[in-house]
């Protein structure tokens, strides 16, 4: 059966059993290999909701502030986030209906783009592992693989790791995450980093939809709204745009999910997975700690072992 | 008259002497507006650039003035940027939207120096869209591919040349001594060719929509289609019409500038009182805003709808709200479909 169907089968029983008053999940978007949310609250509704590679949005953002009964469609990323937000009390399990599906990766527009030569995407379909996509005059066909999103291709958690049912069969487990592109990062000079990332953030419009689509960014008051204190710049400037970057990351330390909704959510297409999957890998090399991936397992920085790596300590 | 595609680059260059000239350059797969020091570096292959050009006349953040506090003196020296721009290249809904914030900052009640004074001293030289995305919709909204309103000159490609149309007394005299040879007969008619020929796929209709916003204010339309919304600003800092903005001081001991930057109705600090009081507390109210300023608001004020079609909010929402969707739920109104 096509994971569209189960899901839609969930969610119509979910509404008329009213075990749920909402069902989070994918309606079809208005463009090519775009989907978009869909809130659904009637049975008959749920032949909306879609399941394909355009499923990018990670909908647990939609979970904070939710009071009553939901049901969400969740991929393996998505649930490593509802398992942090479950973790720091900003969801209640009790009320939350998870559809887990098993997730294969989902298309980076920006590199189907970098295909068309400049043309408009016009249409676009799948078939198997394979992506074909139609310019004005030009189509292409390419192995899906090639155009998914870098934190996609990366993943370790392609399966929920938490759900009450599961939509579709488990994917083959992946291998530990490389760090490719992490690595190259690490490995430029500290001015070359740093210029690379001025060049990189000039280009932000502080519109704040990384930290908009990020289901872990939910403080009542961000830092870079206070004003007072004013702990930052409001205006656009690259030095302004780094700090509010660099501060974000860290608040996400051993929180962010890996998802990549931020990058993905960004107008202007600024890598910031480099700087999140950065923080990542830090956090794994000196913790061994992945955010999310076990309920029961006390997060990283709330805990304290005497054994934990202490080497920014200054000691005599 | 005309300006040949392999001559283009040479004659941005020698404008580059007397303007700041500003045009499209690709970056990664993106258009941005950018100074250029080169002919070279402008990019005219694009559809249209990522953020409208506006923050070129109205900046994302602009210094209005420096000051120094001595006691009970102050020295206050004025940031007017009064220097000659040339803007080469903008889309005629991008030259549209310049003509709607005039009617905000050159108004009656307000006269905006910072804008005006740039305003004054910039010429817009627009390029008609041969084909347009298919998330445009200016000719529904007053414009069209090759629409002039707000526009000096008017570039029309006919394949390996540009046709340059005068559309105002500005641009005239901004070609004059540029010793550019005439359109002939055949560039005209390409020219007029090129104009029937290109296509806008998408329409939408807004008849009626102005007076259904008169009263639907508590319509329970609202109830839903917010609900999607993340709240950020990448619809409003890309918006050419968009306008809002906040202004500040930073200041360091006894010196100080006070600074303009864009703010966003779809943010909640927006609209936070001192007090703690927000009389949009929630995405609904923010969102309600955000339709009702540019359908209905400033055409009680203005006259025109606060739109041009560029679609570029369409294009950047990272959860594909799409206004013409949004409007279509606005007229139809009532509950959830």
């Amino acid at each position: 059966m096509q994971v569209a169907s189960l899901i839609q089968d969930a969610a119509k029983r979910l509404l008329a059993e009213g075990q749920v008053e909402l069902v989070l999940g994918f309606s079809e978007g208005s463009l090519p290999l775009r989907s978009t949310p869909g809130f659904v609250r009637r049975p008959e509704d749920a032949v909306k909701l879609i399941w394909d590679h355009t499923c990018e949005n990670n909908l647990a953002v939609y979970l904070l502030k939710r009071k009553s009964k939901t049901a969400i469609v969740a991929k393996g990323c998505d649930t490593r986030a509802i398992v942090t937000l479950i973790q720091e009390n900003q969801v209640d399990r009790n009320n939350l209906y998870i559809i887990g599906v098993p997730c294969t990766g989902m298309i980076d527009r920006r590199k189907v783009e970098a295909l068309l030569e400049g043309q408009e995407l016009m249409a676009a379909r799948v078939d198997h592992d394979q992506l074909t996509v139609e310019g004005k005059d030009l189509e292409k066909t390419v192995p899906l693989a090639e155009v998914l999103h870098d934190t996609c291709k990366a993943c370790t958690c392609p399966n929920p790791v938490i759900y009450d049912e599961l939509a579709g069969e488990r994917v083959p487990e992946k291998p530990a995450g490389d760090f490719n592109g992490i690595e190259a990062f690490e490995a430029m000079m500290a001015g070359e980093r740093k210029a690379y990332l001025a060049e990189e953030l000039s280009r932000c419009i502080r519109c704040y939809a990384c930290r908009q689509a990020c289901p872990l960014c939910y403080c009542e008051e961000c830092f870079v709204d206070c004003s007072t204190p004013q702990w930052i710049g409001k205006a656009a400037r690259t030095e302004d745009n780094l700090l509010f970057q660099a501060v974000r990351v860290f608040h996400l330390a051993g929180r962010c999910a890996d998802c990549g909704a931020c990058e993905r959510a960004c107008p202007v297409g600024l890598k910031l997975s480099l700087l999140t999957r950065k923080m990542v890998k830090e956090v794994k090399d000196l913790f061994d700690y992945e955010a999310g991936l076990d309920l029961e397992r006390k997060p990283v920085l709330t805990t304290f072992a005497v054994n934990d790596p202490q080497a920014f300590l200054v000691k005599e | 008259m005309i300006i040949k595609k392999s001559e283009l680059s040479s004659f941005l260059d020698k404008l580059t002497g007397q303007y700041q000239v500003l045009a499209p350059v690709k970056k990664g797969l993106e258009f941005y507006f950018q100074p250029i020091s080169s002919g070279v570096q402008a990019d005219l292959s694009y559809s249209n650039s990522v953020t409208a050009p506006k923050g070129i006349l109205f900046p994302q953040s602009e210094t209005l003035f420096n000051y120094d506090v001595q006691g009970e003196t102050a020295d206050m020296q004025e940031c007017l940027d009064t220097g000659k721009k040339v803007i080469f290249g903008l889309r005629p809904c991008d030259a549209k939207s310049l003509v709607l914030l005039d009617k905000v900052f050159h108004g009656e009640k307000y006269q905006d120096p910072y804008y005006l004074s740039r305003r004054a001293n910039t010429v817009l030289v627009g390029l008609g869209c041969g084909e347009p995305r298919g998330t445009c919709f200016c000719a529904s909204l007053d414009g069209g591919p090759f629409g002039t309103e707000g526009l000096d000159l008017l570039l029309v490609d006919i394949g390996d040349k540009y046709v340059v149309e005068v559309v105002s007394e500005k641009g005239a005299s901004f070609l004059t001594g540029a010793s550019l040879p005439l359109a002939g007969k055949d560039d005209r008619a390409a020219a007029a060719k090129a104009k029937e020929t290109a296509f806008q796929a998408c329409t939408i209709n807004l008849e009626g929509l102005k007076e259904k916003m008169d009263v639907n204010y508590d319509d329970p339309v609202w109830g839903f289609l917010h609900e999607k919304c993340l709240g950020c600003g990448a619809c409003t800092y890309s918006c050419p019409t968009c306008h809002c903005f906040d202004i500040l001081d930073e200041v360091k001991d006894s010196t100080g500038c006070r600074v303009r930057n864009w703010d966003a109705c779809m943010f909640p600090l927006f609209t936070l009182h001192g007090s703690g009081h927000n009389p949009r507390p929630t995405g609904k109210e923010r969102f309600r805003q955000r339709f009702m300023h540019k359908f209905k608001y400033f055409v009680d004020n203005y006259g025109a709808f606060a739109c041009v079609g560029c679609g570029r909010c369409i294009l950047n929402c990272p959860v594909n709200i799409d206004i013409r969707q949004v409007l279509a739920d606005i007229k139809a109104g009532g509950d959830e479909k």
